[in-house]
């Protein structure tokens, strides 16, 4: 299941530069809001969802490569920390949905690791 | 004419200066003598319109500047081609229809004044002078773009041939035992940049000729270890990276405020760090424990009142040395 599929079943907001997500697989999925557990836990390439909205979660997602992060409950980022996700070309979707009903959409849509 | 290289630059500012891309660095850098087209077909004043056609078709060309011995008089573009032919007046000579009110560009003006004067003025080329005024060539958009994209591909091969030689860095090196160290400064509770010491080992690492799972297990590690210092550290610390061939040794200091039980904060899940940094995902208790994870040794020593100082090491089999160019990790 490529990136795009996901931005659209999902209805995500895309916060950072427009790329082409269908050429994006995602390897897998993680979900948490304590950093030291995403860098435990979440897999090469996997889609992070998370509520926390902070810069740092852009460090996070560079050393580990994931494919994109999905800030949950509408969150917003700051512009700084959009403008250092573009730097790094880390993808951040957005939803004003909570990370449970995301996590239940995807796995509903057959994006299980 | 003169005038374009006095256009006044705007100051930069640090936060802009950090967002220009490549490609306006390019812009900037690349002169307009190095992307144009030189020695452009031109016609003169008395070639009829009709050859004017011929030349454009023959050529594929929508444009030429109109010359009376190398001294530029105008501009005759497919647009004043089709007033010719909407007047049937194909017959007359290029001085008819010709513009003779042009812009010029210098030779070694940089690119970035060719596009701004392209945007102001809705022209599609802009004939090229050397410092005698002499026409030398011609440059639209096109010359442009190619030429940014020909000084990419060249960036590209240049950072490929960088990265070769990192890869290979201690290769040519005669010594009993070489490494090169890496130090870090880290200051406590800055937190807009942290991760930024340890996203540059990673990087680092990479260039030297590591494994991705190499670089991304000590990145993690390294990770870790800079949080510590912003969230714990009284004046924060140092990150000392030693690479060599067959090891990358970690050490990373601090002078307070030292840490009470050592055992009790090797448990997964124990944490001191304050309910604020906590909001912001921090403070999980499982920095030490990830660290332990990555690293093949790790050795933490602890004053309380004092400091701390962690020590680590992760080895690397022959097949993941960096800076050696051994093994199957290389593209070249």
């Amino acid at each position: 299941m490529n990136l795009q599929e996901i931005i659209t079943n999902l209805d995500l907001k895309v916060l950072t530069d427009l790329k082409d997500f269908s050429a994006i697989e995602p390897s897998c999925g993680y979900s948490s809001d304590l950093l030291s557990c995403v860098m435990a836990g979440a897999p090469h390439k996997s889609v992070w969802v998370t509520l926390q909205a902070h810069s740092n979660i852009i460090a996070v997602a560079t050393l580990l490569e994931l494919s994109a992060i999905v800030i949950t409950e509408g969150a917003m980022p700051e512009p700084a920390m959009l403008a250092k996700a573009n730097e790094e070309g880390v993808i951040i979707l957005s939803t004003e949905k909570p990370t449970f009903n995301v996590i239940g959409k995807l796995w509903e849509m057959g994006f299980h690791c | 004419m003169g005038d374009i290289s006095r256009i006044q630059k705007r100051p930069v500012t640090d936060q802009d200066a950090e967002n220009i891309t490549r490609v306006e660095e390019l812009a900037y850098e690349l002169k307009v003598e190095a992307v144009m087209t030189k020695e452009p077909s031109t016609v003169t004043p008395e070639t009829s319109m009709l050859e004017t056609l011929n030349l454009f078709r023959q050529i594929r060309i929508s444009g030429a500047p109109v010359v009376n011995n190398h001294e530029l008089l105008g501009i005759i573009s497919i647009e004043d081609l089709i007033r010719s032919l909407q007047e049937n007046d194909l017959s007359s000579p290029v001085s008819k229809y010709m513009s003779s009110t042009i812009l010029t560009i210098h030779g070694s003006d940089p690119v970035i004044e060719a596009l701004k004067l392209f945007v102001n003025s809705h022209k599609g080329r802009l004939p090229v002078l050397d410092q005698d005024n002499q026409l030398i060539g011609i440059i639209t958009k096109g010359d442009i773009t190619s030429g940014i994209l020909k000084a990419l591909q060249k960036d590209y091969h240049a950072e490929e041939i960088k990265r070769y030689r990192a890869s290979h860095l201690f290769e040519d090196i005669n010594s009993d035992r070489s490494s090169l160290i890496l130090r870090y400064n880290i200051k406590q509770g800055d937190f807009i940049h942290g991760g930024s010491a340890s996203s540059a080992i990673k990087s680092a690492l990479l260039r030297l000729g590591a494994t991705p799972q190499m670089a991304r297990r000590t990145g993690i590690a390294v990770y870790e270890a800079e949080m510590n210092l912003i969230i714990h550290s009284t004046n924060g610390g140092v990150i000392r990276v030693e690479i060599e061939p067959h090891q990358i040794s970690i050490n990373i200091s601090d002078d307070g405020p030292g840490i009470e039980d050592i055992e009790l904060a090797m448990r997964p899940g124990y944490s001191t760090a304050t309910e604020t940094v906590r909001e912001l995902g921090f403070g999980a208790g499982m920095g030490l424990v990830n660290i332990k994870r990555c690293v093949d040794s790790m050795r933490l020593e602890s004053v309380f009142g004092k400091g701390t100082n962690l020590r680590l090491k992760i080895f690397l089999q022959s097949e993941e040395t960096v800076g050696e160019a051994s093994g199957s990790n290389k593209e070249t």
